[in-house]
C-alpha cells in the first residue's frame, strides 16, 4: 500500500507502538478529521496514531501534506472537526481554551524551524520562558537547571547573558532545544528544526535533541521532509500513508 | 501577570525608538492639557486674591465687569468719573462704615498711578483679609509724595527719596509728562501678588495738583502753576474714578446697591466684587472650555498615534506571538501583553508630561508673574488635574485594547504557523 522511496525503512513503518505497561501514552489520535474553514475537503483524515511515553517518532512527509496542521492539532492549538486527540491521556477537546493553554504549557515543548527565540530576551531568559507560564514546569526545574541544559548544548557561557538575537542560527536552534526541554515536559514536538541548518550543525543538533529527550524520558515527535534523518529514530511514520485525505 | 509585565517591558524597550516618539507625543499633549488646567486655576486664584473685605465698589454707570476690571485690576479705562459730591453723599450714607475714593488715569512708565486717601492703606485688604504692609518708609503725608508698589520699585530700581515724574494718560507722549511737578518716593509696599504691586500711589490732593493747569486731557498753553504755588489752591478733588465701600452690616449690601443705582443726581453703579468676578468667569469660561476641548482632542490624537504605531508593528511580531503560544501563553495573555505595553507607554508619556510641566513652571513662573501679574504656583496637582491624569491613563489603557484585540485574533488564527 505504501509507496515508500526507501525500502530500508519499511520494516520500521508502523502506526501502532509497543509501549511499556503502566506508562501514560504521550499522544493518542483517534478518527481525526480536520479541514480549514471554507476549504472544500479535509486536509487531515487519520484513523489512528499513537506515541508511547518516552518514544522518539520521526514523521516524514513532503511540504504541503498537512504536517504543520497535524502539529497544531497534536499541540492542542487547533481542535479537530471530528475525532479526538489526547495528549498524556487528556483530550484537548475536553478542555477550555485556557485549559488547553495551561496543559500545553505544563506538558509540551515545541521547536520551530527557525526564529525560536525572543530576540530581546537574554539566552537564559529564553530558556526559562516556559517556566514563566507553567508553575508545574517551574517546580520541576531545579535551581541552575537552565544553566545545566545550556551547558549540554555546548553554548559558551559568555553567550548566556547576551540577547538571543546576537547568536548564530545554529546556536539559536540549540538554545531552542534547551528551552523546549526545560522542566522535563513529557512531550516534545519539533517542526523541521534542522531544515535551516547546514550538514555539520545538523548532526550535532540531532545528537543533542535525541540525547536529552532520552535522558529526561520525554517523548519526541520529529517532523521533517528529510528522510536521511529517519535512520536515527526507532519508529518512522510516513504521513501521506496514514493520511487518508491525500490518498485518492 | 508579573511575567507578562516584564515581557511587555522588555519587548517595548526593544522597540524604544518608535515607542519613544509616541511617548513624547503623549507627553506633549499631557503638558498641554494639564498646563491649561493649571493656568485656568491659577488665573482665577490670582484674580480672586486681588480684593477682599470690600463690600461694594461704586463707579460711573458702565458695566459690572468693566468697573471691576478698571477699578481693581487696572485693566481698561473708566468711561466716566463720578463727582466728588456723589462720593461725599456715599460716605455719609447711614449704612456705610467707611469709604476709600480712588482716582485713576495717570501712569508712570507703564505702571498705573492711583490717587487715594491714607485710609486706603488701612482699609484695603487682599487674599485672606491681609492688610497692606510697608516694606520701607511711610504712607504719603506731603503734597508730592508717592508710595510705590513692590513691583514698580523692583523693576524700575527706585529707592526711598528718589524723584519720580508721572505722565498723563498712558504716558505715550513726552509732552504729557507732569515734569514740572516731580514726586518723591516716600514709601515702598511689601509684595502682595495683586495689582497693588504694579501701582504708584499718591494722595487725592496731589492728583488734583498736577492737573491744575490741565483741562480735557491736555496742558493748557500759557497757564502754568508751579509746584510751590499748587499748595495755595483748593485741592479738593472734583471727580474720582471709583469708591471702595465697607458697610456696617454686610446684610445691607443689596439694599445699598439698589439705592446707588437709583441715585438721582448722577448715574452710578455699585457692584459686589465677588459677583462681578463670577460674571467675568462666565464670559471667560466659554473660551476656557474651548481650550480644554481642544487639548482633549490633541490628547486623543496622540493616543490614536500610539494605537497606530503598535498596530502597524504587529505584523512584524507574528513570529513573536507564535513563540509565546508555543511556550504556553494563551490568546488572552497575548491580548493582555499588548494592552500592558500600551498602558506602559501611556503611563510613561503622562509622567513625562507632568515632569515637563513642573519644569516649565519652575523656569517660567517668574516671567509670567512679571509680565502678566499671574502667580503660577509650583504645587502638587489639584483634584481636577488628577482627574485629567486618570482620564488620560484610562483612555490609554482602553486604546491599547485595540491592538491587543488584533493580536488576540492574530494569535488565534496563526496558531503555531505564523504567516510572515
Amino acid at each position: 500500500m505504501t509507496d515508500s522511496p526507501n525500502p530500508v525503512l519499511d520494516s520500521r513503518m508502523e502506526t501502532a507502538p509497543r509501549e511499556p505497561a503502566g506508562a501514560v501514552t504521550a499522544l493518542t489520535v483517534n478518527g481525526l478529521r480536520y479541514r480549514w474553514p471554507g476549504a472544500p475537503g479535509d486536509v487531515l483524515d487519520i484513523e489512528a496514531l499513537s506515541v508511547a511515553a518516552g518514544e522518539a517518532v520521526f514523521v516524514r512527509g513532503p511540504s504541503g501534506c498537512g504536517k504543520s496542521t497535524l502539529l497544531s492539532l497534536l499541540a492542542g492549538v487547533l481542535v479537530p472537526d471530528s475525532g479526538e486527540v489526547c495528549a498524556l491521556g487528556q483530550s484537548w477537546r475536553a478542555l477550555s481554551p485556557s485549559g488547553r493553554d495551561r496543559h500545553r504549557a505544563d506538558h509540551l515543548g515545541y521547536i520551530f524551524q527557525q526564529f525560536n527565540l525572543l530576540p530581546y530576551l537574554s539566552v537564559l531568559d529564553n530558556v526559562r520562558l516556559p517556566c514563566r507560564f507553567s508553575a508545574r514546569r517551574a517546580r520541576q526545574t531545579p535551581p541552575g537547571g537552565a544553566e545545566s541544559l545550556l551547558a549540554r548544548t555546548g553554548l559558551a557561557e559568555r553567550h548566556w547573558r547576551q540577547p538571543a538575537g546576537a547568536l548564530s542560527i545554529g546556536q539559536q536552534q540549540r538554545v531552542a532545544a534547551a528551552r523546549a526541554l526545560i522542566g522535563t515536559p513529557e512531550l516534545v514536538i519539533a517542526d523541521e528544526p534542522t531544515s535551516a541548518l547546514d550538514e555539520d550543525l545538523r548532526e550535532g543538533f540531532m545528537d543533542l535533541l535525541l540525547g536529552v529527550c532520552a535522558d529526561e524520558g520525554s517523548a519526541l515527535v520529529f517532523v521533517s521532509h528529510d528522510s536521511r534523518l529517519a535512520a536515527r529514530f526507532g519508529r518512522v511514520i510516513d504521513l501521506p500513508s496514514v493520511n487518508r485525505a491525500v490518498q485518492a | 501577570m508579573s511575567a507578562l509585565w516584564s515581557l511587555a517591558l522588555r519587548s517595548a524597550w526593544n522597540r524604544r525608538f518608535v515607542l519613544g516618539l509616541v511617548t513624547a507625543s503623549i507627553a506633549l499633549s499631557t503638558l498641554l492639557l494639564l498646563g491649561i488646567e493649571r493656568l485656568r486655576h491659577d488665573v482665577r486664584d490670582t484674580f480672586a486674591q486681588a480684593v477682599s473685605g470690600t463690600d461694594l465698589i461704586v463707579g460711573a454707570r458702565t458695566g459690572p465687569v468693566q468697573l471691576l476690571l478698571y477699578s481693581v485690576f487696572r485693566i481698561g479705562n473708566a468711561t466716566n468719573n463720578i463727582r466728588w459730591a456723589s462720593a461725599q453723599a456715599l460716605a455719609q450714607h447711614r449704612a456705610v462704615a467707611w469709604t476709600v475714593p480712588i482716582s485713576l488715569g495717570d501712569s508712570h512708565r507703564g505702571f498705573a498711578v492711583m490717587g487715594t486717601t491714607r485710609d486706603y492703606f488701612e482699609r484695603f485688604r487682599h487674599g485672606d483679609r491681609e492688610a497692606l504692609k510697608l516694606a520701607q518708609g511711610r504712607v504719603f503725608d506731603g503734597l508730592f509724595n508717592a508710595v510705590l508698589g513692590a513691583e514698580v520699585a523692583h523693576r524700575l530700581g527706585y529707592r526711598l527719596g528718589d524723584p519720580i515724574v508721572l505722565s498723563h494718560g498712558d504716558g505715550a507722549f513726552e509732552a504729557n509728562d507732569h515734569d514740572d511737578k516731580p514726586f518723591t518716593v516716600v514709601g515702598i509696599l511689601a509684595p502682595t501678588g495683586t495689582p497693588v504691586d504694579r501701582t504708584v500711589h499718591i494722595g487725592l490732593p496731589s492728583m488734583e495738583a498736577i492737573h491744575l493747569d490741565w483741562a480735557s486731557g491736555a496742558h493748557l498753553p500759557g497757564q502754568h502753576v508751579s509746584a510751590e504755588d499748587a499748595a495755595q489752591h483748593d485741592l479738593t478733588p472734583r471727580t474720582v474714578t471709583a469708591v471702595l465701600v465697607g458697610l456696617k452690616n454686610r446684610a445691607a449690601v443689596f439694599g445699598v446697591q439698589r439705592e446707588v443705582a437709583a441715585y438721582r443726581d448722577e448715574p452710578l453703579l455699585a457692584i459686589l466684587p465677588g459677583v462681578a468676578l463670577d460674571e467675568l468667569w462666565d464670559v471667560v469660561g466659554v473660551g476656557e472650555r474651548g481650550l480644554l476641548a481642544m487639548s482633549a482632542l490633541v490628547s486623543v490624537v496622540s493616543l490614536v498615534g500610539l494605537v497606530a504605531v503598535i498596530l502597524a508593528g504587529l505584523d512584524q511580531r507574528r513570529r513573536e506571538l507564535a513563540i509565546l503560544r508555543a511556550v504556553g501563553a494563551g490568546p488572552r495573555q497575548v491580548l493582555l501583553l499588548l494592552a500592558l505595553e500600551g498602558a506602559l507607554v501611556t503611563a510613561c508619556g503622562v509622567a513625562l508630561g507632568v515632569l515637563a510641566g513642573a519644569a516649565v513652571l519652575a523656569l517660567g513662573a517668574g516671567w509670567v508673574q512679571a509680565r502678566f501679574g499671574i502667580a503660577l504656583g509650583l504645587y502638587a496637582p489639584t483634584v481636577a488635574e488628577w482627574q485629567l491624569i486618570g482620564a488620560l491613563l484610562g483612555a490609554g489603557w482602553l486604546a491599547s485594547l485595540v491592538p491587543g484585540w488584533r493580536a488576540y485574533r492574530l494569535s488565534l488564527v496563526d496558531g503555531l504557523s505564523p504567516r510572515t
